[in-house]
Parts: C-alpha cells; sequence; structure tokens
C-alpha cells in the first residue's frame, strides 16, 4: 500500500528528547515491526508540540489522538490497544486540570484553543528532516511564485503592508529594513539569520529550527531575491546542536533539489546559505556584534551609523533578520500581506511566540494574536499558578524588559504597549512568578546574567553594572540603607544613557521596572530587613518554638554548623550568631516548633 | 533526485508528495470531515476487515476525497463482521454490517458522495453511556 493509514508522531525537540523520545520512537518501530504494521503506519519524528510541561508527547493521526507524558514503556500498551484494537490509552490522555476529565482531541485543549500557528505551523506537524514534507505544506512555494512571478520591489511592498516588524525583540519594520538594504549599492550583499537566542528562558528560535527549518532557508532565499543578495549566513550558537543539524540537513536536502544554489527553479537566482556558530555570547544577538563575530573578530558592538543594511559583514550591506521573522515570510507570501496584517493590533501584527515558564502550570511554547491579554495567556493557555498559588508578576523581555504586575493583566499585548507598561516584547520569553519570588532578589538574577554577558567595551556598562549587583546584593543580605534605593535610580539611568549598545542601555531595566512596581518590597528589605516573600536567606530568622518542641534532638543532630543546642527531652535552642540559615532544622522537624520569621 | 527547474515542477511534486501529510492535515480539521470506523477485532480481522479497510483507503484516495479512515475495537456484532461505522459530521453513526469490497464500494458511492444510505444497516439496539 502507497499511503500509510496511520501516523504516529512523537514529538523530537530537545526537552522531550531530554525525555527518551529517541527511544520511544525506536520502541514503536520495533513494536509495530513485529505485528507486521511497519507497511500501513508510519512513525515520525516532529519538531516541538508546544507542550512541553507534559512531554514527551505522542500524537497518533487520523483520529488526533495526544498522548502525554509517554515513557518508552508506554509504547507496547499504545501499540496493543490504540493501534491494534482501536481503544485509546486512557490513562495517558491529556487530563484538564478543571473538569478532570480526559481530552482526547488536541482542539479540546485550553492550551492550544487561543493559540494561532504562524511561524509554529508546521512545528508538531511534519518531519523537519524531510524536505518533502515541507513542499507539501506549501513549502518553497512562497519562493517559486517570488521568483517567478513578482518583482523584489513587490515582494519589499508585501513585508511593508503586512506590517511585520523584527521578532527579535527590537520590533523593527521588516519589509522597511529590507529595502534599506536593497537600496544600498555594492557588487555583494549578505542576508544574515540571527539564531543566537539568548534571553533565559526562552527558545522559540531554536524550536523553529528544530521543527521547521526549511521556512528559514525558504524565507533567507526570498530576503537574498529582494534585497540582491546570492548568500545567506545563519549565526547559531554552538550550544544549539540539535538545531544545527537538522539545519544542515536541510540545507542538504534544499541544495539537492535546487532550492538553494545556483539558477533556483530555472530563474537565473543563485542563492546558498552557509552555518557559522557562535560560543553562546549574549551580546552577539545585537547586530553589529553578530556580525563582528561572523568575521572572526571579537564579538563586541560598534556604533550604529553605519548601519548593517549600509555596512555590515566584510564592509558589505547585510540584512540581519531573527528567526521567527523569517518563519512568517513565506506565510505572508501565500496567503497575502492583508491576511496577515488583519491579525493582531494597530501597530502589531500577525501572531508571537511566548515561551512560557516559571511557576505556571503549562510550561511550553505558545504562538498567539498580538493583543491577547497577559490573563488569557496566563489563565487560559498556561493552566493558571502552579499549586493554586497567587499571581505577582510576568517578567518579559528577559534580561532586558521589566515586570507586568496584575494591573496589567488586562492589556493587550503588543510591543507599543509592553514598552508603555515599562517592559518590552524581547524575544518571546515569559517567566511567571508567584508570591513566593522576591523581586529584589529576580532584579539579582538577571543583573548577574548580564554582569557575565557584559562585553566589557563600555564602562558604564562593565563597571555600573557591577555596582549595582552589589547593591542589590548589599539589600538582599540585610545590610542596605534606604539611600541604596536612591542610588540604585541614578546609576540605573547613567547606565542607561551613556552604554553604546542595547545590552547596556537596557541591563538596568529589570531593577528600574522592580522599583517602580515594587518599591514597598525593596524598602521591607532595607527598612525593616525583611523579605514578604521569604526567598532572601540571610533576612530569615529561625527559632524554636518552647512549647512546641519535644527535645527529640532531631535538629540538634542535623544543623551543620553546630548552632543548635539543647538537653534530650527539653527544649532546644538556636544561636543566632551560629545559624547560617540553611533551613534544615525546619526541615527536619516533625513538630512544626521551628518558626521562620 | 533530481533538480526541481521550474516553479510548475515544484507545484507538481507538492501534489505528489501532499497525499503524504494529507491523512495529517485531515486530523486537524476531523469535526467538519466524513469518519468510518473499521471493527478490526480478531473476528472482524478474520473476515476481512483489512481488506475492507485498505480499500476504502485507496478507493477514497483515488476518488480524491477527504475521509477519515480509522479502526475501532469490536462493535459487539460479530455475526455481521466485517462491520464500519461511518459518522456524517451533524448526524449520527450508522452501522453496517457485512461489508466486503462490494458493499465497501457502494457505500462510498451513495453514503458517502450522495449521503443516500444503503442496505445492510444494523439498528441501533443499545445506549451509549457518553450520550
Amino acid at each position: 500500500m502507497a499511503d500509510y493509514n496511520m501516523h504516529i508522531l512523537v514529538c523530537g525537540g530537545t526537552g522531550c528528547k531530554a525525555s527518551q523520545s529517541e527511544l520511544i520512537k525506536s520502541n514503536f518501530k520495533t513494536r509495530l515491526n513485529e505485528f507486521g504494521l511497519s507497511d500501513e503506519i508510519q512513525v515520525i519524528m516532529t519538531g516541538c508540540f508546544g507542550f512541553c510541561e507534559k512531554g514527551p508527547i505522542v500524537k497518533i493521526l487520523p483520529d488526533n489522538t495526544f498522548y502525554t507524558q509517554v515513557t518508552p514503556e508506554d509504547v507496547f500498551e499504545i501499540v496493543e490497544e490504540h493501534v491494534i484494537k482501536g481503544r485509546k490509552v486512557e490513562r495517558l490522555l491529556y487530563k484538564d486540570p478543571e473538569s478532570k476529565e480526559h481530552i482526547v482531541d488536541t482542539k479540546g485543549m485550553d492550551f492550544y484553543k487561543k493559540q494561532i500557528r504562524i511561524a509554529l505551523r508546521n512545528c508538531g506537524f511534519i518531519n523537519p528532516e524531510n524536505i518533502e514534507e515541507y513542499i507539501g505544506r506549501d513549502g518553497y512555494a512562497a519562493l517559486g511564485t517570488c521568483l517567478s512571478e513578482i518583482t523584489p520591489d513587490e515582494v519589499i511592498r508585501m513585508i511593508k503592508d503586512s506590517g511585520l516588524r523584527g521578532r527579535g525583540g527590537g520590533g523593527f519594520p521588516t519589509g522597511l529594513k529590507w529595502e534599506l538594504t536593497r537600496k544600498s549599492v555594492s557588487d555583494q550583499k549578505y542576508v544574515v539569520c540571527n539564531a543566537d537566542e539568548g534571553d533565559p528562558g526562552a527558545f522559540m528560535d531554536r524550536s523553529i529550527l528544530e521543527g521547521d527549518p526549511h521556512s528559514v532557508l525558504e524565507a533567507m532565499a526570498i530576503c537574498g531575491y529582494c534585497i540582491g543578495a546570492d548568500k545567506g549566513l545563519v549565526y547559531i550558537r554552538a550550544e544549539y546542536p540539535l538545531a544545527i543539524e537538522r539545519l544542515k540537513i536541510a540545507i542538504n536536502q534544499a541544495r539537492e533539489y535546487g532550492l538553494l544554489g545556483n539558477d533556483i527553479l530555472g530563474t537565473g537566482f543563485s542563492f546558498d546559505v552557509e552555518i557559522r556558530y557562535g560560543a553562546g555570547a549574549f551580546v552577539c544577538g545585537e547586530e553589529t556584534a553578530l556580525i563582528h563575530s561572523m568575521e572572526g573578530k571579537r564579538g563586541e558592538p560598534t556604533v550604529k551609523p553605519p548601519f548593517p543594511a549600509e555596512k555590515g559583514y566584510n564592509g558589505k550591506p547585510t540584512n540581519v533578520n531573527n528567526v521567527e521573522t523569517f518563519a512568517n515570510i513565506p506565510v505572508i507570501i501565500n496567503k497575502g500581506a492583508e491576511w496577515f496584517a488583519s491579525i493582531g493590533t494597530a501597530n502589531s501584527k500577525g501572531t508571537k511566540v511566548f515561551a512560557l515558564a516559571g511557576k505556571i502550570n503549562n510550561v511550553g511554547l505558545i504562538e498567539v494574536p498580538m493583543g491577547i491579554t497577559l490573563r488569557e495567556i496566563i489563565y487560559d493557555i498556561g493552566g493558571g499558578i502552579k499549586d493554586g498559588r497567587e499571581f505577582k508578576a510576568v517578567q518579559t523581555g528577559g534580561p532586558s524588559g521589566g515586570c507586568l504586575t496584575k494591573s496589567f493583566l488586562d492589556t493587550p499585548i503588543d510591543y507599543d504597549n509592553l514598552v508603555a507598561a515599562g517592559s518590552m516584547m524581547g524575544s518571546g520569553g515569559m517567566i511567571v512568578l508567584d508570591d513566593s519570588d522576591c523581586m529584589v532578589a529576580i532584579a539579582k538574577f538577571y543583573l548577574e546574567f548580564t554582569l557575565d554577558e557584559s562585553c566589557g567595551k563600555c564602562t558604564p556598562c562593565r563597571i555600573g553594572n557591577k555596582r549595582l549587583y552589589e547593591i542589590l546584593e548589599k539589600i538582599t543580605e540585610g545590610n542596605g540603607k534606604v539611600e541604596d534605593l536612591n542610588r540604585l535610580r541614578m546609576l540605573s539611568s547613567v547606565i542607561k544613557d551613556t552604554s553604546l549598545c542595547g545590552l547596556g542601555q537596557t541591563s538596568p531595566n529589570p531593577v528600574l521596572s522592580t522599583l517602580d512596581h515594587f518599591y514597598d518590597e525593596y524598602l521591607s528589605h532595607v527598612t525593616s530587613h525583611k523579605c514578604i516573600a521569604g526567598q532572601c536567606k540571610a533576612l530569615m530568622h529561625y527559632s524554636i518554638d518552647v512549647d512546641k518542641c519535644t527535645g527529640c534532638t532531631l535538629c540538634f543532630r542535623n544543623c551543620p554548623v553546630g548552632a543548635i543546642s539543647g538537653e534530650k527531652r527539653a527544649s532546644h535552642y538556636i544561636d543566632q550568631s551560629l545559624c547560617i540559615k540553611c533551613g534544615v532544622c525546619f526541615a527536619k522537624c516533625k513538630f512544626d516548633a521551628v518558626l521562620i520569621a | 533526485m533530481n533538480k526541481i527547474k521550474s516553479l510548475a515542477d515544484l507545484k507538481k511534486l507538492q501534489t505528489e508528495v501532499q497525499s503524504k501529510i494529507k491523512l495529517r492535515e485531515m486530523g486537524d480539521h476531523s469535526e467538519t470531515l466524513i469518519q468510518i470506523k473499521v471493527s478490526m477485532a480478531t473476528c472482524g480481522i478474520a473476515s476481512g476487515a483489512k481488506e475492507t479497510m485498505s480499500h476504502f483507503i485507496e478507493e477514497l484516495d483515488h476518488q480524491g476525497i477527504d475521509v477519515i479512515v480509522t479502526q475501532t475495537g469490536c462493535m459487539g456484532y460479530c455475526y455481521a463482521e466485517p462491520t464500519i461505522e461511518l459518522t456524517i459530521p451533524g448526524q449520527q453513526p450508522v452501522v453496517y454490517g457485512f461489508v466486503n469490497k462490494a458493499k465497501a464500494q457502494e457505500i462510498i458511492e451513495k453514503h458517502v458522495k450522495l449521503n443516500e444510505m444503503v442496505d445492510g444497516i444494523i439498528p441501533v439496539n443499545y445506549s451509549s453511556i457518553d450520550n
């Protein structure tokens, strides 16, 4: 039989692969083979489904069954029950957290209901290592149409009309960028794909490259056609081995099929793509630093202008776009600018991929229309806060962004609203915080990251951030003073004003934004030396309730520094000068006699 | 693989490979499609349910009709195997017994294409707990 009558899709994203999805796939193959069903049922490894919280994911089609948290051992039951007898394996189906009912079909899952998948259209649907599956999904049709039927100016017009803005964070209009690079006169131009995804917690670019690498290659070729470049470079960090491997396979297949290389589709247009590896420096996501890194120089930013559109890689005009931006291009060409512009808000069109992380039930990758509210993302798609705790804030835009508090839950999310709210879109990481997260510690965490990642070129960024960090450290250790809060603000504004590139200009943002929204929390750290969230260990005070203590000596025996003393069957006592606030006594006590203040 | 030489060639290849992933696309909008479930328990398979199922798949594919064909367990009508259940969106499911190749063909021509029921329907003689 030529066609398979059942498809089993196994998630091959990095997350699910780490949970043995490779073995799940091979178990399926062996088992189906044993039953003589290999010719009837196809097993495919796809890209990320986005529902990483419940991985590894297995989806069975055509009946659209969605199995979660599948183990390699479960495969036998799925084959014998579902495949052979047609009975779904109930215990592996997704359970609705509210109604507690098993949901068979992805369409019934709240996680997918509000999503519109454009950039992720093929992730979790096609085999990323097979170009024919991409072609079957209108793949390379946009490139073919552009090359044969539309002039570069018209294509740029379309991209401009669609309203697509850069998805890497800045939100610069993509069509305009292409036009500027097209206007630069040169014998050689370059198309660069920025796959140097560095925000902590963001993994959309990696997932697109892992799940649908051809969409990026196709868009790069379209860009090359528009700006007059015959060479494309993907700058990707070496710590994304799976994305690199799939990208390599994709490039080779595209060359084999004549969709990259010389004289593509007989139109005389030539374009080829090469990979350049980055060492994972955050600053190399900044386009000038990225270009320097590709040239083999230090990954340090330089002053703009000249913009890369005029003088970029090797001094030639270069168009740099982010992975997700590129992934939108083929769809815009195929479905039209008007269709794309009909999704989203006035100044932010289309969709945005967000990586949900932190204290949220459904951790994963989602693609939602611009203009959706934070409430819909967190409560409808994300399934609410973990362990029923209270929502405190969402950190967006990574180390360059800020946090959005409860009062922004109903603000439609787009580029401009996020900036107005004191944060930014960034590449789309969303870290959800609950009432047990200390905002001072969060600001410190991000600053620690920028401190590490600062390239050291500008003094304000190199030294200023270090000083900021030290002040925050002082505050979390209980040695802060009220003046320190003003000092934080002053130093932050100096760093913002005097740094050269985006990294330095935005590095104090998490500090400023938490100061704005959670001033009380800072204040209680410095005045009453209390951490409301109970996260700053140094501010905690452990003591033993004399009435509850039975003198079992469990805390005494477990204390690593010998700070606890007391006789058997008599109340114990903690010597505060010795206590290191490790919390072991609290964890060990069986009578709730250890108190934390 | 020979290189694709023109947009027309690309489109030709696209139509060829589309059938390979069509099944997945159908799953995406399954609620709007006709569904045929073939009873594939031991009794069904012994009576030729596999051939029936293959015939449905091949013939529907050949005629270019989008129908979701899946297998299911024993429906209990072991005397009438192979049995199939056909559901047109928005209508009650209909169960047919003794579905051999010829019957399958008739069902495709009449019921699937024209929404006209044909002989061989097993009347509903049970109620199901989920509706």
